[in-house]
């Protein structure tokens, strides 16, 4: 769809290339996501839910075991070669992008561990999200005990997008990744079962907020298109490097295109929509887009900042700075006041976005390789952290509100404790990946003169400290309140979840070797052009 | 150098008595209290155990110790983070060693102290005392550590024991006293974390790593910084190590601090996790800023001073026992970073030894206002009266560290307070001066709250007051015994201590003299570098 073809196209197209081996992690979850609609109308409803368990955990992980053998296969990265382009120039097969695919996969099937945990006595998915709160007709599905089992096909659809959207070598193919991103998310978001109408909001708000980022993002490409007279990163990068076109169509496209990719990430002033959706939603849903989303998102931008504006970092890095600071301010000092930990997890997120752009607006081989390692820990902290957090429920569902938390640490220790780790690494103390993670970001900034966002960085963390430690004292060393929540035992999916945050926790915090020598040998080419 | 790996030993000892403590099963509920009382039992005596075996381990380590060996000895030295240049290196010199050889000391005096600390029935006594195991683990490693970075693990992760010490365990405002805790010390450790990345950064560019980035301490002080780039690194630690300290106008956190506390965890707190300041003062802020450690000298030298002062004016003025003695901290803690940056060797050696006589002394006088608030249940001074006479052994011992409170000679600290004073004044005059009216507040706080709280009438409150028990006595009299014998006889801690601070001295000598008769000292802040 890139190889816009001149007028004096040749009487016979050719047929296009596809290298349908590279490309197969994304053909495998999209494939699986069209079988799973498939599996909608014709399965019988009581089986619905173990097929589309098998389908998806199952493409999940063939996904992601393609994607490492594609990593290790030698005849991509042949000869020094940084990648290949896939797809007529459409999709770029390199080792950044790969080591965020696996991350997503990664993460996504931790996330869809908890999607997928239906042994709670309430669940979190509306039965029927169309029929309205307290109505007969939900109550007719209630007692028919109706259960949406959509959301795994809409699960593999947005995962399919995450997975395109950073590996999209020219803005179209990346607008139509953000999309298939998007929409099974604004879908979702609408489904969570307890208080219908925040839902509601929030999947409005985020697809308004959604579609308009959106537009924005299609517009700068257009400027581009103008500017270059093609969509495709490479393009667009020397096209800059040469100076032909107008600078204002460049410097407006830069703007818009960011805005796009900003808005997904959550940076300030983009953020409104963080903490209503991640209120809002589902709880396995918000830890679905706040480890995967969020990586992805990165994913793309880093892609774009490095490929397509790479010889502009003095033109679009004094606006980043800003954008820089204001968020990881911002979302630090919004936290303090908040009351509903999912709201709270929703500005550190922001706060973090801060962290990791401090090491993108390096645009250095350490600036990628640290932000691929921290997008890898934060996301298996954060899906740990949402993990435990469905499991701490009053009798209608989840206990959001912090005050419920309070003597947590009393009733049930090993949770409380569990949860004060993730608190922790979000802090960034040492021996958590947390610490590992801040410590890579904050080396590249240094390293690339940014030593003042540091700074800022730092004053950020300890202010941000101050709220994760409040959610600690809240829940170690008050009393507990009166018929207080309740801890479920986790099932086997919940279970693995939160112990699968943990370990990487602790693991990735003591040696974080492996990971950091994948995240480095994964960024010293940088980018395929 | 001989292979085997004593200071990780020395370290995983106390972490395994914490494994230990918390492998103990819990009892059910509704268990009858002799079997809890059996099952807590056990939790402190394997605590005590551990914490025993860390100090035979210690002595033992020490006295292979060679004072005329190399600079760092027992060293390790493994790879652990290649992407970053991150090495697992331990290794002691004499500062080191006889600040490890206090914290092995201290602990399971303080665990025997703190034994009742945590049998409050909603409190859980395995987590009390493994925490304070798992604090010994981190204290040993920051002291031990080589490398900045495992340096900076340590200085860090070691608030988080402490933090749920006061946090869950402490009495009052525990819980504001707690985040205040962590988060002056977060702010701090965030700032040098800065500063630790510039140090690799810088490092990376220097000849001397031959380009690669390391925290090697023996390689970083062979990188030659520029006075500009020095002076915001120094800053970057020094605050850092200001807050830990605690120095005026960075202190407001511990008098909230050690009243929140139990008396246990804010002697360790005071005792041992503040003197990771001074001495990350003298082997970071001095060894590796020499320039930067000489330009700020004039204003370190001020703030000293006004802590010296202040501390001990304020002091006077406390209503409460555990109050002042914080405030004392402050006092003390201004003598130990005047004799740091006096950059003599008498003072360097004396602030050393005060920073292990302080631990004693302050310890003690803490655990025994600990044993006299649990009787009485009050810790306002103007609650007692006459302890002297229901209670004469708590009064007496009382009496004894609060004399090496003050620095009576005979007793230990008095050799480290005239040492410091001696140093400073060769080359300091006017903060000699100033620092030695410090003495005399000393000696008013602590006869004043002697006589308030120990002589006169019997207060009614107090009639009944039993005297010391066998076990508050064995946890003490060690105590007072070291402070006796090292002010007696303080050489053999000298003889461990003067190598090292020698070749500090001359490594900071030889990067840039001082002069043999420096110019008439000045504490002012304008007063600029010296040459």
């Amino acid at each position: 769809m890139t190889s816009l073809l001149a007028a004096a196209a040749p009487a016979t197209i050719p047929a296009p290339s596809i290298e349908y081996s590279q490309l197969a992690p994304m053909l495998v979850v999209f494939g699986a996501a069209v079988a799973g609609v498939l599996v909608e109308a014709f399965v019988p409803r009581d089986l619905r839910r173990s097929v589309h368990l098998l389908i998806t955990f199952g493409s999940l992980a063939a996904a992601f075991v393609w994607t490492c053998v594609i990593a290790a296969s030698p005849s991509i990265f042949a000869n020094g070669s940084p990648g290949h382009v896939a797809a007529m120039g459409a999709v770029a097969v390199d080792r950044p992008t790969l080591f965020i695919q696996g991350t997503i996969l990664v993460l996504a099937f931790v996330s869809v561990l908890l999607i997928a945990d239906s042994s709670h006595d309430v669940s979190e998915f509306a039965g029927q999200a169309a029929a309205p709160p307290g109505s007969p007709e939900e109550r007719a599905v209630l007692l028919a005990g109706l259960v949406h089992t959509e959301i795994y096909p809409l699960t593999l659809f947005a995962v399919g997008g995450m997975l395109l959207f950073p590996a999209s070598n020219d803005l179209l193919t990346m607008f139509v990744a953000l999309e298939v991103l998007s929409l099974p998310l604004y879908l979702l978001c609408g489904l969570a079962r307890r208080r219908r109408l925040l839902s509601h909001e929030a999947a409005m708000k985020y697809f308004l907020l959604g579609a308009f980022s959106s537009t924005f993002f299609l517009f700068g490409i257009a400027m581009l298109y103008g500017f270059s007279g093609s969509v495709s990163l490479a393009a667009i990068a020397s096209a800059a490097s040469a100076n032909t076109g107008s600078d204002t169509l460049l410097f407006a496209g830069i703007a818009l295109t960011g805005l796009g990719l900003l808005f997904k990430i959550g940076a300030v002033p983009f953020q409104n929509w963080k903490p209503d959706v991640y209120q809002g939603a589902p709880t396995p849903v918000t830890a679905l887009m706040a480890s995967c989303t969020v990586v992805s998102a990165f994913g793309a931008l880093l892609r774009v900042f490095y490929v397509a504006f790479g010889n502009l970092t003095w033109d679009w890095r004094p606006a980043l700075w800003v954008v820089t600071v204001l968020t990881m301010v911002a979302g630090a000092v919004i936290a303090i006041t908040q009351t509903d930990v999912k709201r709270l997890l929703a500005y550190s997120s922001i706060a973090h976005a801060g962290f990791i752009l401090t090491a993108v607006i390096s645009a250095s081989v350490a600036g990628l390789s640290s932000s691929l390692f921290y997008l890898a820990v934060y996301g298996l902290t954060t899906v740990g952290a949402f993990a435990v957090i469905t499991l701490v429920r009053d009798p209608g569902g989840e206990a959001d509100h912090l005050s419920r938390w309070a003597g947590l640490g009393k009733r049930s220790p090993l949770v409380a404790g569990i949860f004060a780790l993730f608190l922790l690494a979000f802090a960034g103390i040492p021996l958590t990946s947390g610490f590992t993670g801040k410590f890579a970001v904050f080396q590249a900034a240094i390293a690339g003169g940014a030593t003042p966002l540091v700074i800022i960085g730092v004053l950020a963390s300890a202010i941000a400290a101050f709220f994760y430690v409040r959610v600690i004292v809240l829940m170690f060393f008050s009393d507990p309140v009166e018929d207080g929540p309740e801890v479920v035992v986790p099932s086997v999916f919940t279970g693995t979840a939160v112990a699968v945050g943990a370990a990487a926790t602790i693991i990735l915090g003591i040696v974080p070797e492996p990971v950091l020598s994948l995240a480095n040998h994964a960024a010293t080419q940088l980018f395929v052009r | 150098m001989n292979g085997f790996p004593w200071l990780t030993v020395a370290g995983a000892i106390p972490l395994a008595g914490a494994l230990a403590v918390l492998l103990v099963p819990s009892l059910p509920r509704d268990s009858a209290p002799g079997d809890v009382e059996a099952r807590t039992r056990l939790v402190k005596v394997l605590a005590l155990a551990f914490s025993l075996i860390a100090l035979v381990f210690v002595i033992v380590m020490a006295t292979r110790f060679s004072t005329t060996g190399p600079d760092f000895q027992f060293t390790e030295q493994y790879s652990w983070i290649p992407q970053f240049g991150v090495h697992y290196a331990l290794g002691v010199d004499g500062i080191a060693l006889v600040l490890i050889g206090m914290t092995v000391v201290l602990m399971p005096v303080v665990i025997l102290a703190s034994w009742h600390d945590a049998d409050n029935a909603k409190r859980s006594v395995k987590t009390y005392f493994a925490l304070m195991l798992v604090l010994e683990t981190m204290m040993i490693g920051v002291f031990a550590a080589t490398d900045v970075f495992l340096f900076y693990v340590f200085f860090e992760a070691m608030l988080i024991p402490m933090y749920f010490m006061i946090g869950s365990f402490g009495v009052g405002p525990r819980q504001y006293a707690a985040v205040k805790f962590l988060l002056y010390s977060l702010l701090g450790g965030l700032l040098m974390l800065v500063a630790v990345i510039a140090l690799y950064v810088y490092a990376g560019q220097s000849a001397a790593t031959g380009h690669h980035g390391t925290f090697l301490f023996s390689t970083l002080v062979h990188v030659s910084l520029s006075p500009t780039v020095q002076k915001w690194l120094f800053l970057g630690f020094f605050i850092a190590f200001a807050i830990k300290a605690p120095l005026w106008p960075f202190h407001t956190w511990l008098p909230d601090a050690s009243f929140s506390a139990q008396p246990g965890a804010a002697v360790l707190m005071l005792g041992v996790m503040d003197k990771v300041g001074t001495f990350g003062m003298i082997r970071y802020c001095l060894e590796l800023f020499p320039a930067a450690f000489r330009y700020f000298t004039p204003l370190v030298l001020t703030l000293a001073v006004i802590s010296i002062l202040y501390g001990a004016i304020v002091a006077i003025g406390q209503t409460s026992v555990k109050r002042l003695i914080g405030y004392t901290s402050v006092s003390h803690f201004g003598f130990i970073v005047l004799g740091i940056f006096a950059l003599t060797s008498q003072g360097q050696s004396g602030a050393t030894l005060y920073m292990v006589n302080h631990g004693f002394a302050t310890g003690a006088i803490f655990l025994l206002a600990g044993f006299m608030i649990a009787r009485r249940g009050s810790d306002r001074i103007a609650d007692y009266g006459g302890v002297q006479k229901v209670a004469p052994l708590l009064a007496g011992l009382f009496l004894v560290s609060g004399l090496a409170l003050l620095s009576l000679p005979g007793l230990s600290t008095f050799v480290s307070e005239f040492l410091v004073l001696a140093g400073t004044f060769s080359r300091y005059k006017v903060a000699a001066t100033f620092a030695t009216a410090g003495i005399i507040l000393a000696a008013i706080y602590v006869l004043w709250m002697y006589q308030r709280a120990m002589n006169g009438p019997v207060s009614e409150s107090v009639s009944a007051m039993p005297d010391l028990k066998a076990r508050e006595l064995a946890a003490v009299v060690p105590l007072i015994a070291l402070i006796i014998a090292m002010g007696v006889y303080p050489k053999p801690v000298l003889d461990v201590i003067n190598p090292a601070v020698q070749s500090t001295m001359s490594q900071v000598h030889s990067t840039d003299p001082v002069p043999a008769h420096p110019v008439s000292a000045s504490v002012s802040v304008s007063a600029g570098a010296q040459p």
